[in-house]
């Protein structure tokens, strides 16, 4: 079966005073119809960008992608418009992503007015609908983002992106602007769309613990690139680039005594404003070596679970050395 | 359908209900609705003509004949005042109209699509604002001839380059907001992201601006007229009144008063109503 997305070599340069920024650099990966992807990353690391290139909200620099099959990276307005239909993204700030002017139904319903071919009614009674369909109470229909609490807005994000019934939604952050109790509510509600309707998401996230939950897939990125790439449990159990497990460690563990080490990175962030060849993260990692100034590949060590580390084999043994001792 | 009627008109209401708690903007909205009705009714308020000359009176004081007195070649203040009205009112709202239309048009376009197109436009308002308003007027008046209708096309071509740098600011703040990247990712067209999206809400502070800006072209229209470059005697204009009892204004310096008043109520009016509307329009301040 054909996957419903794949990401070839994709990359993303902005332009800037001091040089390229290579945001997103030879960036593959496929996802599957009903399955999640999960990308996770620190800021800045080109999780979003990523996100918005794949749906053409930026123009890709150079690679491929491929949406059932089809080649989509340059495509016509007409396509465009039809893509759209089946891309749908879920932002992260749900006070941002919301025209302050526009109520509940206006909004949700915008999408099926653009589209056209819709009577009034019908748009109408699909509004309702949706809002019912993603927990809103019908009175607030009429009312503004501006009055209603973070859960809501989102639900009125999520709603939208629903409303042209996509098969394929990127979820940029989108719980990291709510309360965590409210998070829970919120992708459970995702979840369960996802049961209900085989949708796909790209889950873009820098929250480990939400990730672990829901995605699939794992995506790690470091400063544009790939560094790690595995199913989620194989991810969470086995984990091999240092960076990953620097960011593991960083989730809090609800349990005392807490022996979990965190592992602190120490350094700055390498510039991603005309990188060097060679792994970006080897300026912070505290296995770097020569070989490490080399362009990285990524590999597949495991079945299913790639890396971009030259030296994962003798960090493992490093570390069941340390065991054993 | 009934629903959205009711919606909207519900909206309105909103708006009206918010602008009422501001005391200040409800009174000058009365008396810009008062003007309205004067400058409408003024052949039926007015005593006498605007241009019957009763020289025998003429430069007379306040009497039961003449409640405001007369002119130095015996018009009756008052109804001149009133026919006034007609003009400054005219040359307010539809200067205010030109200028503010092509200024937003050219704002929205500049500020969001920045870039060279941006830049193109920009400079040329730069050059465009380098020559003194007046100076414009002037010439637009020496090469169209002066007239109430060319006074309005001056005014209002004098003032798009301030509203279009306004519009410009505000759509660019408004441009980066995520929700027009939302409304692109499904699927809006450019002019549809324009109209729907970036103007209604960066429009807000040009609200007060332009409600503002009816009486700054009342009062510039008035002083087109007070050098000779407006309404062309014997029209009644507020403006032509001030510069025709100038000569005279030490020994009657009412005649000047008069119409110096009501520019002044009206400019105030058009500015208190402008701040007022500004806390209603904008749904955040709504409570």
């Amino acid at each position: 079966m054909n996957p419903l997305l794949e990401v070839k070599n994709l990359k993303k340069y902005f332009k800037t005073g001091g040089g390229m920024l290579h945001a997103v650099d030879n960036v593959s990966f496929t996802l599957d119809e009903g399955k999640t992807l999960g990308v996770v990353g620190e800021s800045g690391c080109g999780k979003s960008t990523l996100g918005r290139t794949v749906l053409h909200l930026l123009e890709p620099t150079d690679g491929q992608i491929f949406f059932q099959g089809k080649d989509i990276t340059n495509p016509s307005r007409k396509e465009l418009r039809q893509l759209r239909e089946n891309m749908q993204i879920i932002f992260q700030d749900p006070f941002s992503s919301l025209d302050p002017r526009k109520t509940v139904s206006e909004a949700i319903m915008e999408p099926l007015i653009v589209r056209g071919g819709m009577s009034k009614a019908d748009m109408q009674a699909k509004t309702r609908e949706l809002m019912d369909t993603v927990g809103l109470a019908a009175r607030l229909e009429h009312s503004y983002p501006h009055e209603l609490d973070g859960g809501r807005r989102q639900r009125i994000g999520i709603a939208c992106a629903l409303a042209l019934e996509p098969k394929f939604i990127v979820c940029d952050e989108p719980v990291s602007a709510l309360d965590v109790s409210i998070q829970a509510q919120v992708i459970n509600l995702m979840l369960d769309l996802q049961e209900q309707r085989g949708l796909s998401y790209m889950f873009v996230t820098h929250d480990l613990s939400v990730v672990k939950y829901i995605s699939d897939d794992i995506l790690v990125m470091y400063l544009g690139q790939v560094v790690e790439k595995a199913p989620a449990d194989e991810l969470f159990s086995n984990t091999l680039h240092p960076y990953s497990k620097a960011l593991l460690s960083a989730i809090p563990v609800p349990k005392y005594p807490n022996n979990a080490q965190r592992i602190l990175l120490k350094g700055e962030i390498t510039s991603p404003i005309n990188p060097k060849p060679g792994c970006r993260f080897a300026a912070r990692c505290r296995y770097a070596t020569e070989a490490c100034s080399k362009p990285q590949t990524l590999v597949e060590c495991s079945p299913g679970h790639f890396i971009a580390c030259c030296r994962y084999k003798e960090i493992q043994e490093h570390k069941e050395d340390n065991e054993n001792a | 359908m009934s629903t959205k009627k009711t919606k909207k008109k519900s909206q309105w209401h909103d708006i009206w209900r918010q602008l009422k708690k501001n005391k200040l903007a409800v009174i000058s909205l009365f008396v810009l609705i008062a003007l309205i009705l004067i400058a409408i009714l003024a052949p039926v308020l007015a005593p006498y003509s605007y241009k019957t000359q009763d020289v025998v009176n003429a430069n007379a004081g306040s009497s039961a004949e003449h409640l405001l007195g007369t002119d130095k070649l015996g018009r009756d203040i008052l109804s001149r005042l009133l026919y006034g009205s007609r003009a400054s009112l005219i040359m307010g709202f539809s200067a205010i109209a030109i200028g503010a239309i092509i200024g937003i048009a050219i704002g929205a376009i500049s500020g969001y699509f920045g870039g060279w197109t941006d830049n193109i436009i920009m400079r040329l308002l730069d050059i465009y604002q380098a020559i003194p308003m007046l100076l414009l007027c002037i010439a637009l008046a020496a090469v169209l001839g002066p007239s109430l209708r060319n006074a309005i096309i001056a005014l209002g071509v004098g003032m798009v380059p301030g509203y279009a740098r306004m519009m410009r600011a505000s759509v660019m703040t408004v441009r980066g907001k995520e929700f027009v990247e939302s409304a692109k990712s499904k699927n809006c067209s450019t002019v549809r992201i324009i109209l729907k999206h970036i103007i209604p809400n960066a429009i807000g502070p040009m609200i007060v601006q332009i409600t503002m800006g009816v009486g700054s072209c009342i009062l510039s229209g008035a002083a087109l007229s007070f050098i000779g470059l407006g309404v062309q005697a014997p029209t009644a204009e507020w403006g032509a009144m001030i510069s025709d009892a100038r000569a005279s204004l030490r020994q009657y310096p009412t005649q000047a008063l008069y119409p110096g008043l009501c520019v002044m109520i009206s400019v105030l009016a058009c500015n208190l109503l402008g701040d007022g509307l500004r806390d209603a329009l904008d749904p955040r301040l709504r409570n």
